[in-house]
């Protein structure tokens, strides 16, 4: 099944560090504005080259994250599993991506208040499983009601390094069998659990995994990421993937790159899903 | 599995999901040896298909109890909960008027539920119900099935929710000598003398009585001896249908009870209308409390009822003439203003009425006292049969029983004034 690539962004119109919630984040170092537009802008670019349609959230004052739809929800064909922010400061986030996602045709599916969960940020498919993240921002209760729900294979891993806050600043699937990790941002068992699960597992290097090299989006062939990731970006190449630097650092100052500006909302190209016809009965919208 | 003869203290946790080939369950065993305890696989269920989730029980000990509780904390943040410390599952409600699958159903003991940690006390206590919880206020109460709105939070499944059974000794108040919970052959003398006196109390005391009446206390001839109750304000509400209220009015208006005598027992010619006339008369004024006071209805329960403001239900019913105009004749309407009625009350005493005295059973609390007073047996032991464990029955006829109660009241009085 062949569709256009369909990603849901936020212009960065209110973007600014104005709290402290992760290791990146540092008020007295501050946003370029201007500068993060026109890095904001130029990825938006990246995308519709590559062969992305975007849709457009509202910016709301008040809410500077917004701009990270990548948290906003899990996206399972018409189904959004709508985030439900471990921090105070990003919960006013919620009601938009709701609104937003439900005049655009998607069926909301809200986890127990009791629960943590950010979205995509921290809930990738590759293939037919879920690698989910837990420990920093997501409760590892809150998976298996989605796993229920979506009736896949949900495979919890937990995150040890606060850098790699979300699975998606350490990990992306590029296909069913192909992602991309830096292995310090998981423990043995992750490591162990990734390595049995995702056949082809290509290795990012620290440095570049500092410079968010693992936030990429994924459209079709092209992968996306953070500007100065040369390693990763050979590696790429040389497995038939055509890797497109474009400078983000004003977002990586609030611990987001590529991916966290992005969510997929026809299924990223890793999710085996996307390639199947049938709506599972759960999800049926 | 893994089990070590020195441990002193242990407890029982649950993981599921996706825990093999995340590995999870064996990062959870390695987190207990690591910490120092050990643990034995009580239950493990492996999931069949690549979808399906896995299931361990696990036994966790360790040396003391203080390293348990280390143990348990930290392999909690891999999903690995302790049964006993369970966090109540809540969804939130995809319709309005059902629950959602799973849905804890409620019983009429005192409740706990667990959030966040906190163990939390269920308000509304209410059998046959769910658990509505409001997570910023970390309130949970009783909800019925047909008071949820879409995206309430409802408790499911039982884990983290805590049931505290009523014992026999902390609700054997004055009733200790009844032994069983219907008691036809126990001396009824001393059972009223103790039903006086617990009625006394309440009074006394300035907690709130409840009486549920059905039509044969008027046909018993036994009006005059409630009203003497009432006069003395032993209750502050009154539960009935459409019968009691009307034969008592018949009988204030006509003498009659359907139509036979309430003094002389006889048929009086087209005394069968009486009750008919009787409801028009009341639906003439308005209402009840009206014709009291247009000086329509001058004796009687209701009357006395109005004139003692003692507020009063009425709950109608499909075979109901009628009905008088006082009467809530929707169904759901009555048990909602009769559940609202019930949250002050501190003692109930039922008398000669089957449905409203299992109506009013089902909405209250196991540590409400409740006597049952019925000439048919049948009537206590459905209560009983259908939750209301707390009832205490009476075997006997209604105007020996209230002539009795009245009597022991004014002993009580009496002795009192001395």
């Amino acid at each position: 099944m062949s569709t256009t690539p369909h990603i849901l962004m936020c212009p960065p119109d209110y973007f600014g560090i104005e709290y402290e919630i992760n290791a990146w984040m540092k008020k007295d170092r501050q946003v370029d504005h201007p500068l993060a537009v026109k890095q904001w802008t130029a990825l938006q670019q990246v995308l519709i080259e590559a062969g992305a349609k975007i849709s457009l959230l509202e910016a709301v004052k008040g809410l500077p994250d917004l701009v990270f739809t990548a948290n906003a929800a899990l996206i399972y064909r018409k189904t959004a599993i709508l985030s439900r922010f471990m921090h105070k400061q990003r919960q006013g986030e919620e009601e938009h991506d709701q609104a937003w996602l439900e005049a655009n045709g998607f069926k909301i599916h809200k986890l127990p208040e009791t629960i943590s969960f950010e979205g995509a940020g921290d809930a990738l498919f590759c293939g037919d499983t879920l690698l989910a993240g837990y420990r920093m921002r997501s409760d590892i209760k809150g998976y298996q009601d989605i796993g229920t729900l979506l009736g896949c294979r949900v495979t919890p891993l937990e995150l040890v390094n606060p850098y790699y806050y979300h699975i998606d600043t350490c990990f992306c699937p590029l296909s069913v069998d192909t992602a991309i990790y830096f292995p310090g941002a998981f423990d043995e068992y992750g490591r162990k659990a990734l390595t049995n699960l995702v056949p082809n597992l290509i290795e990012v290097n620290e440095e570049e995994a500092r410079s968010f090299a693992c936030n990429a989006v994924v459209v079709n062939k092209t992968v996306a990421t953070n500007s100065g990731c040369p390693d990763l970006h050979k590696k790429l190449k040389e497995n038939g993937f055509c890797p497109v630097g474009t400078p983000l650092g004003e977002f990586v100052k609030s611990g987001g790159s590529a991916k966290c500006l992005t969510l997929r909302l026809d299924g990223e190209e890793g999710a085996g899903w996307k390639y199947k016809s049938g709506v599972d009965a759960n999800t049926q919208a | 599995m893994n089990l070590s003869t020195s441990s002193t203290a242990a407890q029982k946790v649950e993981v599921s999901g996706h825990i093999i080939d995340s590995l999870i369950l064996s990062k959870v065993m390695d987190c207990i040896k690591g910490a120092g305890g050990s643990f034995q696989v009580e239950k493990c269920t492996i999931g069949e298909g690549q979808h399906d989730p896995s299931y361990a029980l696990l036994s966790v000990e360790a040396p003391t109890q203080e390293k348990l509780e280390e143990i348990l904390k930290t392999i909690a943040v891999h999903g690995a909960i302790s049964i006993e410390q369970k966090n109540c599952q809540i969804v939130s409600a995809d319709i309005a008027g059902a629950f959602p699958e799973g849905f804890y159903s409620t019983t009429n003991q005192k409740t706990e539920v667990r959030i966040d940690g906190e163990w939390i006390e269920v308000q509304n206590q209410e059998m046959d119900c769910g658990i509505v919880i409001d997570l910023e206020k970390k309130l949970a109460r009783c909800l019925p099935m047909t008071q949820v709105k879409e995206g309430d939070q409802l408790v499911v499944g039982h884990g983290g929710v805590q049931m505290h059974p009523q014992t026999k000794t902390e609700n054997s108040h004055t009733f200790e000598f009844m032994n069983s919970a219907v008691s036809t052959e126990k001396p009824k003398g001393i059972a009223i003398r103790q039903i006086a006196t617990e009625l006394y109390e309440t009074k006394k005391s300035g907690k709130k009585a409840l009486i549920v009446g059905g039509p044969a206390i008027v046909h018993t001839g036994s009006v005059e001896h409630l009203s003497k109750l009432l006069r003395g304000n032993y209750f502050s509400r009154l539960f009935a249908g459409n019968a009691l209220a009307t034969h008592d009015i018949e009988q204030a208006f006509f003498g009659t009870s359907l139509g036979v005598s309430v003094s002389e027992g006889d048929i009086i010619e087209s005394g069968h209308e009486h009750h008919l006339r009787s409801i028009n008369r009341i639906r003439r004024a308005g209402s009840i409390a009206n014709a009291v006071e247009k000086g329509l209805l001058t004796s009687g329960i209701m009357y006395e009822c109005v004139q003692n403001g003692i507020d009063f239900t009425l709950a109608g019913s499909i075979r109901d003439d009628g009905p008088l105009p006082d009467v809530i004749t929707d169904a759901l309407e009555a048990q909602q203003v009769m559940r609202d009625k019930i949250a002050d009350i501190s003692f109930c005493l039922m008398v000669a009425t089957n449905l409203h005295s299992i109506a009013v059973g089902n909405l209250l609390p196991a540590w409400i006292k409740v006597v049952c007073v019925d000439i048919n047996p049948s009537t206590v032991i459905k209560l009983n049969d259908r939750g209301s464990f707390q009832t205490i029955g009476l075997v006997t006829d209604v105007e020996p029983f209230l002539r009795s109660l009245v009597s022991e009241v004014e002993a009580l009085e009496a002795a009192d004034a001395i």
